[in-house]
């Protein structure tokens, strides 16, 4: 049995333009926006690291904490805890800095925001990249972006640790409970935005239950999964909003602690 | 109601050929689809447009208007100004056959190099008993009306012509990630996904998910859990360790 | 100049659910099986349907079985349908459900992890099997993945994916090839490149659907050019009851663009009302005798229905689609319709925002993108619209088989099944279960030939001849012509008919028969949609003379046939049958009358004799009694 298939000829070009791309709309905005905002966060973060006056009873500035050094104010040590001593030369803050930053860094939502705003890869959808390969995530170093839970699961003692923090704000500078001031709310609200940004991770909602295939055999961690899941449809915001206040609150912090501005006591 | 409309329409066979300029009647409530049949009508009898149900289900018209990846049957002419010009373009990420209609053959290849659904062997048709729960992931995936615009879109593919070999593209990506869901489906897919299907290469910009004309949470849903499903199987210590003691345990 | 050819024992010509299954069952009974298909494998018309497929699984309600099923569907078609193959349909139905279940398809479930199953007009029970509202994508693509399913299990054993079962997409088929009286083969043309293709086959399967683009208003795609209707018809084969088609009651009607395109039955099962412009809801005023005591007379049982559907009757707007049609076109031309012509379907005052998105998606999606309505918020308008023909090939019940020798049909394009009158849900069960008695058919028939029939190519030429003959000439642009006959059809053999207008519209269409032999096709050979159009107003203009004669000859009112001038059902009429028949060169069609047969006995004894009453003439009832009289015996 002979069979033929006819061939077209030259069928197997793609549709010649040259231009990088015929979107009309301002495209480049939203990574310029991203590009933008991540590099003032990165600029004030390095500020910030090597910044001294990151505490004012009873505030913490929270790019610091935990603080495990001896070099730490009493009140600033969390438990009182000192278990790095005294050999660590540089500010206390790089110590823990990796955590939090290598959860942003491996986090899903940002890798689109870097990839996109710094990489150029791609700029923006249908818009060409200007690289010339591309092999993604599939090998050293990018490859190592599989490592996000680990980074979840330090997150989340992080974010612990700034609730605490937070809770501990509540006393006044004597160490006497039931003080609030601006800088409490701000601690607050802080906390609760890192936390729920932790929640929402995508590796946090493939551990409580994404992995499963039968959802009705875990009533429970179906109800998890699906609270997880509203919060994943946010993550992106909760990402930039996380990290506008962070940043809004570590810097108000050192501004007190500096005594530029004063706080505002409620009670 | 009704206005002249500049468009600007890819024309040629092969790869080669250019932008044409076209002047053309637009009335209310039509959409992109109805100004290129009326193209046909009366100006180009040979414009070549795929086609089919035009209500956005079979997912046929795919095109590039404006430079984005849209169903031509589901954009509606007023979401442009009158003045505007607008151009209509194949999708680039496929060799074009002529005009706007492309050889999308690149993907009914990867959808066959995707092992099938593979239910246990002792389950007969009729015996099968899912919760609805259970089942909706996957329902979410396949609301797909396979109108190729991920595959089109994704930068992996449509800015490197090499990485074809390697990468199945969102839509077949988002395939595998149904079937690794599927409560009844005990085939192993996460080694494949991860070697055949060049898993690796998605670095999850979104492309895929915003270019969906039915708004299924492609990254999000699918490739994110199933990213996170190949580290429990590849790049978790623990897991891997925990496999490899009961292994030892059970041979 | 060389012509592509290929040798298979089944040619199947559509890739719908028909198409599909019927090549998934020639395939696994170890037939080499080609699939032609017009458009991109996955694209059929199938995906538009978006109700559910009936089957009695009796998994919402366990009264139902096959037994009430059969009793449902001969009702919805005004018991004109081929009793055997409403009686097949009933009973494989659901084997054919359970079937894609095990090919990987996600239906919606039940509360217990069965299939669920939702109410549709003319169901007596909970019925359709369904996703959402986008049942007939979930079906194509379960098919589809099937294929290629077997494909993988083919390149297993034989190192190649195509060695038994391969997809010919984007071709399409002009003739169908013979050797004396019986099938040899198919004829046709790449879109793609225009290059054309021979296959050699001693079967052939047609499953190319409908023809509702000889209208204007349609919910169909463009393929639905009646080229199976017309393949059969020029290959000597007979079409039945081309008289009925369905106008689905609930099309969109604005805006202009989108008209005609389908607003899902679901939206009425799930509690959608419709309204005139006076906000009245008048289906209540038109509710037929026959069915009188099977729908709710006010709205307040109506109502309850939905949530008790044991102790009430069902709201009259799940009346079969004629009635709902019919009633539509009467408000409209009392002037009580909605400002674009239509009436208003509304289902944001009956549901929750929330359940409205959740349970019809797709039709929220639709209305949202197309016509800038938020369905949750406002009414809908609709109108009917061209979508169904009852009618076609007429096939043998069980095998699937024409009259010709190596020709099979299922689905739409093939008749007898649906009666006067389609039940909705029914069309995607038919097309599995016939697609499946039609592939096993084909390949039950190659089994049993003695020797292949031979592709001739004195045929071979002609049929070259007629499909390059456009692209010679530089005549009328075939759009033109197209839209004439969409008029025509529309305009004169619409949804409600009288005599004169159907003879104007048949000396327009003979008018056209003419205009389309001029038509040219500029341009080149590569994919050049002029050329297929004049390609295919053969086929619609040979299937529109066949709806006309049939719909002039048929003196009565029935289902899928409004004449003006005969308003009545008549019991006469329902013994007779209308076979279209026509020369080899598609000019003299003719329409003859032939004798329904008589339902066998165990399924007549089904009905109560009140009910018959309405639908049989006295003779029959006389055949009835006795047989009652026998079974009490």
């Amino acid at each position: 049995m002979t069979q033929t298939t006819a061939e077209s000829p030259a069928r197997r070009q793609r549709a010649q333009l040259r231009t990088r791309t015929l979107r009309t709309d301002r495209w480049w905005l939203a990574p310029a926006i991203t590009f933008a905002s991540l590099t003032a966060f990165l600029v004030y973060g390095f500020w910030a690291i090597f910044d001294g006056s990151y505490f004012v009873e009873p505030y913490l500035a929270p790019f610091s904490a935990p603080c495990l050094t001896e070099a730490c104010p009493e009140g600033a040590r969390l438990f009182g805890w000192a278990p790095i001593g005294d050999w660590f030369p540089l500010p206390p803050g790089f110590l823990i800095l990796g955590l939090p930053a290598g959860f942003r860094v491996t986090c899903y939502y940002y890798r689109k925001a870097y990839y996109r705003s710094f990489w150029l890869s791609p700029p923006a959808c249908a818009v060409g990249e200007p690289h010339k390969k591309y092999t993604g995530e599939t090998r050293f170093p990018l490859i190592i972006q599989n490592v996000h839970r680990y980074f979840f699961y330090f997150a989340l003692v992080i974010g612990a640790i700034l609730a605490y923090d937070a809770v501990l704000a509540f006393r006044n500078s004597e160490g006497e409970w039931g003080h609030m001031g601006l800088g409490t709310l701000i601690l607050v609200v802080n906390a609760i935005l890192i936390v729920t940004y932790t929640l929402s991770c995508h590796s946090c909602r493939h551990i409580v239950a994404g992995r499963l295939n039968h959802f009705s055999r875990h009533p429970l961690r179906y109800r998890m999964w699906g609270f997880v899941s509203k919060l994943n449809a946010k993550h992106a915001q909760l990402a930039m909003v996380s990290m506008w206040f962070i940043m809004f609150a570590d810097l108000y912090v050192r501004l007190v602690a500096k005594g530029v501005i004063t706080d505002i006591t409620f009670f | 109601m009704s206005y002249k409309a500049k468009f600007r329409i890819w024309r040629g066979e092969g790869g080669e050929g250019k932008l044409e300029d076209f002047t053309v009647e637009v009335n209310e409530g039509e959409v992109v689809l109805d100004i290129i049949h009326r193209l046909q009508a009366t100006q180009a009898p040979d414009l070549a447009v795929r086609w089919n149900c035009k209500a956005g289900k079979c997912g046929s018209c795919s095109m590039e208007i404006n430079g984005k990846p849209r169903l031509g049957c589901m954009t509606r002419m007023s979401t442009f100004a009158e003045d505007e010009t607008i151009t209509v373009t194949p999708m680039r990420t496929f060799p074009v056959i002529k005009d706007l209609v492309t050889d999308v053959s690149f993907n009914y290849q990867k959808a066959r190099e995707i092992p099938s659904f593979t239910p246990p062997a002792d389950v007969k048709p009729g015996e099968y008993r899912m919760k609805q729960i259970d089942v909706e992931r996957s329902q979410e995936f396949r609301k797909c009306i396979e109108c190729f615009m991920c595959n089109n879109v994704c930068h992996v593919i449509r800015d490197h012509e090499e990485n074809k070999v390697n990468f199945a593209g969102p839509r077949f990506l988002m395939r595998i990630a149904e079937l690794d869901m599927h409560p009844y489906d005990v085939a192993d897919r996460k080694d494949i996904a991860q070697d055949d299907h060049g898993l690796g290469y998605c670095n999850i910009t979104k492309c895929c998910t915003e270019v969906c004309p039915e708004h299924i949470k492609i990254t999000d849903n699918a490739l994110i859990p199933m990213k996170e499903r190949v580290v429990d199987r590849r790049y978790d210590p623990l897991v891997w360790l925990g496999n490899k003691i009961l292994r030892r345990q059970k041979s | 100049m060389e012509i592509e050819r290929h040798q298979y024992d089944v040619v199947v010509i559509g890739a719908g659910g028909a198409g599909l299954r019927a090549a998934i069952e020639a395939r696994q009974q170890g037939k080499k099986t080609a699939i032609v298909c017009k458009s991109l494998f996955g694209k059929a018309h199938t995906v538009m349907a978006e109700g559910g497929a009936a089957a009695a699984m009796g998994n919402v309600n366990p009264d139902d079985n096959w037994q009430v099923h059969f009793r449902d569907t001969m009702r919805g078609g005004k018991f004109l349908n081929n009793w055997r193959m409403a009686e097949l349909h009933a009973k494989e139905a659901p084997d054919r459900v359970w079937e894609l279940e095990a090919w990987g398809a996600l239906f919606d479930r039940t509360k217990d992890g069965k299939i669920s199953q939702r109410n549709f007009g003319g169901h007596e029970y909970p019925r359709l099997a369904h996703v959402g509202d986008r049942t007939g994508l979930e079906m194509i693509r379960t098919l589809q993945q099937r294929v290629v399913a077997l494909q993988q299990e083919d390149y297993k054993i034989h190192g190649d994916h195509e060695a038994y079962i391969k997809v010919f997409a984007e071709c399409t088929i002009t003739r169908l090839l013979k050797d004396g009286d019986a099938i040899s083969g198919a004829f046709g043309y790449w879109r793609e490149n225009g290059s054309l293709i021979v296959f050699d086959a001693p079967a052939v399967v047609l499953a190319t659907g409908g023809i509702g683009k000889s209208y204007v208003v349609t919910s169909n795609s463009w393929e639905y050019t009646g080229d199976g209707h017309a393949l059969a018809l020029l290959a000597g084969a007979k079409l039945i009851n081309m008289e009925f088609i369905q106008f689905h009651p609930t099309g969109m009607v604005w805006p202009p663009s989108v008209r005609g395109i389908l607003v899902t039955e679901s939206v009425r099962g799930d509690g959608g009302v419709l309204r005139n412009s006076e906000g009245k809801r008048f289906m209540f005023d038109y509710i037929p005798e026959v069915f009188k005591d099977k729908y709710a007379t006010t709205e307040e049982e109506a109502d309850r229905w939905y949530t008790d559907q044991a102790n009430n009757r069902r709201p009259p707007e799940l009346l079969p689609r004629d009635e709902v049609a019919r009633a539509i076109n009467a408000e409209v031309k009392a002037g009580r319709g909605s400002p674009q012509g239509g009436v208003f379907l509304d289902v944001s005052t009956r549901l929750p925002a929330e359940e409205i998105r959740k349970r019809l998606p797709s039709m929220h999606h639709q209305f949202k993108e197309l016509a800038d309505v938020d369905i949750t918020a406002e009414p809908m308008q609709v109108g009917p619209t061209c979508h169904y023909i009852m009618g076609g090939v007429e096939v043998d019940a069980d095998t699937g088989a024409a009259c010709v020798p190596g020709l099979f049909a299922a689905g739409e394009v093939s008749g007898g099944m649906h009666g006067s009158n389609r039940l909705g849900g029914n069309s995607l069960s038919d097309l599995l279960v016939f697609g499946r008695r039609a592939g096993a058919g084909a390949a039950a028939y190659v089994d049993g030939l003695t020797s292949r029939p031979k592709v001739h190519d004195a045929a071979v030429r002609e049929a070259q001849a007629e499909a390059l003959a456009p692209l010679e000439r530089s005549g009328e642009n075939p759009y033109e012509v197209h839209h004439e006959l969409q008029r025509t059809m529309n305009d004169l053999v619409g949804i409600i008919r009288k005599a004169e207008e159907i003879t104007e519209a048949l000396e327009v269409v003979e008018k056209l028969k003419e205009r389309a032999k001029g038509v040219g096709a500029a341009g080149t050979r590569i994919y050049n949609p002029g050329w297929h159009l004049a390609l295919d107003l053969r086929n619609m203009l040979l299937v529109s003379e066949c709806v006309a004669k049939a719909a002039l000859m048929r003196e009565e009112s029935r289902g899928g046939h409004t004449r003006d001038d005969y308003p009545q059902m008549s019991a006469e009429w329902r013994r007779k049958l209308l076979v279209c028949s026509s020369s080899p060169d598609g000019s003299n069609v003719t329409v003859e009358e032939r004798p329904q047969p008589s339902m066998r006995e165990d399924l007549l004894t089904l009905f109560d004799r009140g009910e018959l009453s309405k639908y049989l003439t006295e003779e029959e009832l006389a055949e009835y009694d006795a047989a009652v009289a026998a079974k009490e015996s």
